[in-house]
């Protein structure tokens, strides 16, 4: 991956009202990679790995906040354990304000512990319960052998009050306090240091609607106060478009779309960021209609152990050609600000205009009885009835966006054994759904 | 048990309609109290409604307003459990005619599964990991008909088929961990379905999953109750999924109702700060806007102590609008505010519209 993508985003990126190209970079990823090795047998020996993070390159400037969402399961917190060196990389480099920290031992870690902190999802789990609060957010202070003006005390009650929490909390126990509290004592700890980087895995997830919003506006105002530089990982699209600047979208352990905020929601260009953004329920009742807009995805993520060939997206994707089985789509950077790895992407011009042959389409002459078994589930809409006629025109017209889509309707080679994650039982799932597996367009 | 009736007689709310019992689930004043060491817990403290055959009805609030007792409540689940053994509970719960908090619970067991299902949050601790997922199903069916297990197995592939599983006849031998967590909710649904239960409960039944796969499952549940024309009740916090799937909305708060209407209604003209509050709370995806959230401040109330007055008083902007204090001191009652609206707040109905339409609606 790191040697396909040539473009480099800092040189490429000029004046754009949400990206600051003067910014310098803080973090600069390539190539990352971490697998986990699965070992079986007397000999442990390696039978195969979960590429959790399988090749990815970004970089986070100071004072933004990247965001990085993808469905469980494609990576996304592996690379936020990686890049905070909680875990090491099995490749690729790390850089932390041009030092590269890919291969610090835990000495060599400790100093750059107080520039780069971690905010983690679950406000019960992350807490020590026997600890009191003074105690836990003293803990990097104790750590890192650093005396605050006027004691360790008054400057951890100072966080505990810039966070929204009282200073008389000094001496309870986790368990005294709510989870929106609790989140707060994480954050109060991971600002302790005063970081130039803190990561966050899902900070609100595990939240209340209403606690939710006054965490993220504690995160806003935090960032405003003390010019944090945010990567927050998260699930919820909505949340993700509220706090981030730029926007990464990963699905099976790659980067599919980088984007500005505002460009990858308004045009998306990768498909899948398209079926994502469509899935989110929006609480508009007078939106109802727009289910009709709805990318539906079938099926789920195929396996890691084994990603399919070419394009991880082409098994699910109503896109898909035969190159997309092939090749793997380099991140490149087709719109200033937007980088996509994809041959056929949405609202801009085909990568790959030759190819025009569907995968949908031969598919569905392939294997019709599975697609029908399937078909059945889902409400029938006038798009899928037409769909096992094998009509791929049928489906471009409905994705009704810009005329990137190819309108194919000859039939084409069987798409054959694109599936070749059958090894693992539990993934059985996935492989045999992603076989009719393509999406619709409802 | 008697202190409790005579504090429902106090306060007890009116049922807001059809008091003659024609609704096909018709709960009223219900209330399920849970006494513990620190106290008595008010998990559900006098909470009405009706629900109609084909329709939906999302009940939202936060963790602890209740909602998910409610539920349990109605499928006489209250009482498992190391809490459920003292329940005390009090009011009527009405399914297709049949009173079922003074019923026995063999006779609820009969209900339950045959004309009332619930699917849960999470599927891999709501099912057996022991047994396959096809044994679970003809279980389910087995226990309500009197067929033979291979007629039942036919009856499970079917369903397996129906909510979209590949190849059922498969799969129907596979146990809940070979499934990934949007199959295996599919494969609750289809347990739920297997008697075509009138009335089916989904306690947060897509907050385990992933967007996409909610959306599966979103249009699952809407196809197969247009199917069978069942009554459905979806409790979750995601306000998204209740302006898809929801026809009506019950907003809880504290163990009661605090506004009750049309999906349209409570989204477009809501009459209740809490609603306000959490309409502001959520980030939205659809708009441009990227403005401050507004949360509601503070934190939800302790259920064994309810504040005095109004519940929300503690953490409502507009807790003194109204005069003489009554806020603090009464106990609102959910009042109509509209055809098929309601809502229990002390501000006037001017008042509400005023600060709706200058202070609220603008920053949404």
């Amino acid at each position: 991956m790191s040697e396909t993508k040539k473009t480099d985003p800092v040189a490429t990126v000029p004046a754009q009202a949400s990206a600051p190209e003067e910014r310098e970079v803080l973090l600069k990823v390539e190539g990352l990679v971490k697998h986990f090795p699965i070992r079986k047998g007397l000999l442990k020996r390696q039978v195969a790995s979960v590429k959790a993070v399988d090749g990815i390159d970004f970089e986070v400037r100071k004072g933004e906040t990247l965001g990085v969402v993808g469905e469980s399961g494609c990576g996304k917190s592996t690379m936020g354990r990686v890049i905070t060196r909680l875990q090491d990389p099995t490749g690729g480099t790390i850089r932390f304000e041009g030092k590269d920290i890919t291969r610090l031992n835990t000495a060599g870690m400790r100093p750059l512990r107080r520039d780069i902190q971690m905010i983690f999802q679950d406000p019960y789990g992350s807490l020590n319960p026997r600890h009191t609060i003074g105690s836990i957010v003293s803990a990097p202070f104790r750590l890192q052998g650093v005396e605050p003006e006027g004691g360790v005390k008054k400057e951890v009650q100072r966080l505990l009050e810039l966070v929204g929490l009282s200073p008389e909390h000094y001496n309870r126990y986790p368990h005294e306090f709510s989870g929106g509290q609790r989140q707060r004592i994480g954050i109060a700890r991971a600002l302790a240091l005063n970081p130039k980087l803190v990561v966050a895995d899902e900070p609100v997830s595990a939240l209340d609607v209403s606690i939710q919003a006054q965490v993220i506006n504690l995160l806003d105002d935090l960032q405003d106060e003390l010019g944090l530089t945010y990567v927050i990982i998260a699930h919820d699209l909505s949340v993700v478009r509220h706090v981030s600047d730029r926007i990464a979208v990963m699905y099976l352990g790659k980067i599919v779309e980088l984007a500005d905020r505002d460009q990858l929601y308004r045009s998306p260009m990768h498909p899948y960021t398209k079926a994502l953004l469509s899935a989110v329920p929006i609480p508009d009742p007078k939106r109802k209609g727009g289910r009709n807009e709805r990318i539906l995805l079938k099926g789920d993520v195929p396996s890691p152990l084994s990603p399919p060939s070419g394009c991880r997206f082409h098994t699910r994707c109503w896109k898909a050609t035969e190159v997309c089985r092939t090749t793997e789509p380099p991140l490149i950077e087709l719109q200033v600000g937007q980088q996509v790895a994809c041959h056929h992407p949405e609202n801009f011009d085909d990568q790959q205009p030759q190819d025009t042959v569907l995968l949908t389409a031969s598919e569905k002459e392939s294997e019709p009885v599975t697609e029908e078994a399937v078909e059945a589930a889902p409400e029938e809409t006038a798009a899928e009835e037409a769909a096992p006629a094998g009509t791929a025109a049928e489906e471009t017209t409905v994705t009704g966006e810009t005329g990137s889509e190819e309108p194919a309707d000859g039939p084409g080679e069987p798409a054959g054994d694109a599936e070749a994650e059958e090894d693992a039982p539990a993934q059985a799932t996935a492989a045999s759904d992603d076989a009719e597996g393509t999406s619709e367009k409802k | 048990m008697t202190e409790l009736s005579k504090t429902g007689a106090a306060v007890g709310e009116p049922a807001p309609a059809s008091p003659d019992g024609t609704a096909f689930l018709d709960v009223r004043d219900l209330r399920v109290h849970f006494p513990t060491d620190d106290g008595l817990v008010k998990s559900v403290d006098g909470l009405s409604f009706q629900l109609e055959k084909g329709k939906t009805l999302s009940i939202v609030g936060e963790s602890g307003s209740g909602k998910s007792v409610t539920s349990l409540a109605i499928m006489g689940l209250h009482r498992l459990g190391a809490r459920g053994k003292n329940v005390q509970m009090s009011g009527e719960i009405w399914l297709d005619g049949k009173e079922l908090v003074s019923a026995d619970p063999d006779e609820v067991r009969r209900l339950r599964g045959r004309e009332m299902a619930m699917i849960f949050q999470d599927p891999l601790s709501a099912m057996h990991p022991y047994y396959t997922i096809g044994n679970q199903i003809v279980e389910a069916y087995r226990v309500h008909h009197d067929v033979s297990k291979k007629a039942a197995r036919v009856r499970a592939v079917e369903m397996l088929d129906r909510v979209g599983i590949p190849e059922p006849h498969k799969r129907i031998d596979a146990y809940p961990h070979e499934f990934s967590g949007g199959m295996r909710q599919r494969a609750m649904i289809a347990m739920a379905l297997v008697n075509n239960p009138e009335l089916l409960i989904a306690d947060e039944p897509t907050t385990a999953l992933d967007v996409t796969v909610q959306a599966q499952i979103l249009d699952l549940i809407r196809d197969l109750q247009k199917e069978f024309g069942s009554a459905v009740v979806i409790i979750t916090h995601d306000l998204g999924v209740v302006a898809e799937i929801a026809d009506d909305v019950l907003v809880m708060y504290g163990g009661r109702c605090v506004e009750r209407g049309t999906v349209d209604d409570v989204f477009e003209r809501p009459q209740h700060p809490y609603t306000w509050g959490l309409l502001g709370s959520m980030p939205r995806i659809d708009r441009d806007t990227t403005d401050r959230l507004v949360p509601v401040k503070g934190q939800p109330p302790s259920l064994i102590n309810v504040p005095s007055g109004c519940a929300f008083h503690p953490r409502c902007p507009y807790a003194d609008v109204p005069k003489d204090n009554v806020t603090r001191t009464v106990r609102p009652e959910l009042q109509q505010v509209g055809t098929g609206h309601w809502s229990a707040c002390h501000l006037s109905p001017e008042d509400r519209t005023r600060i709706w339409t200058e202070e609220i609606a603008p920053k949404l």
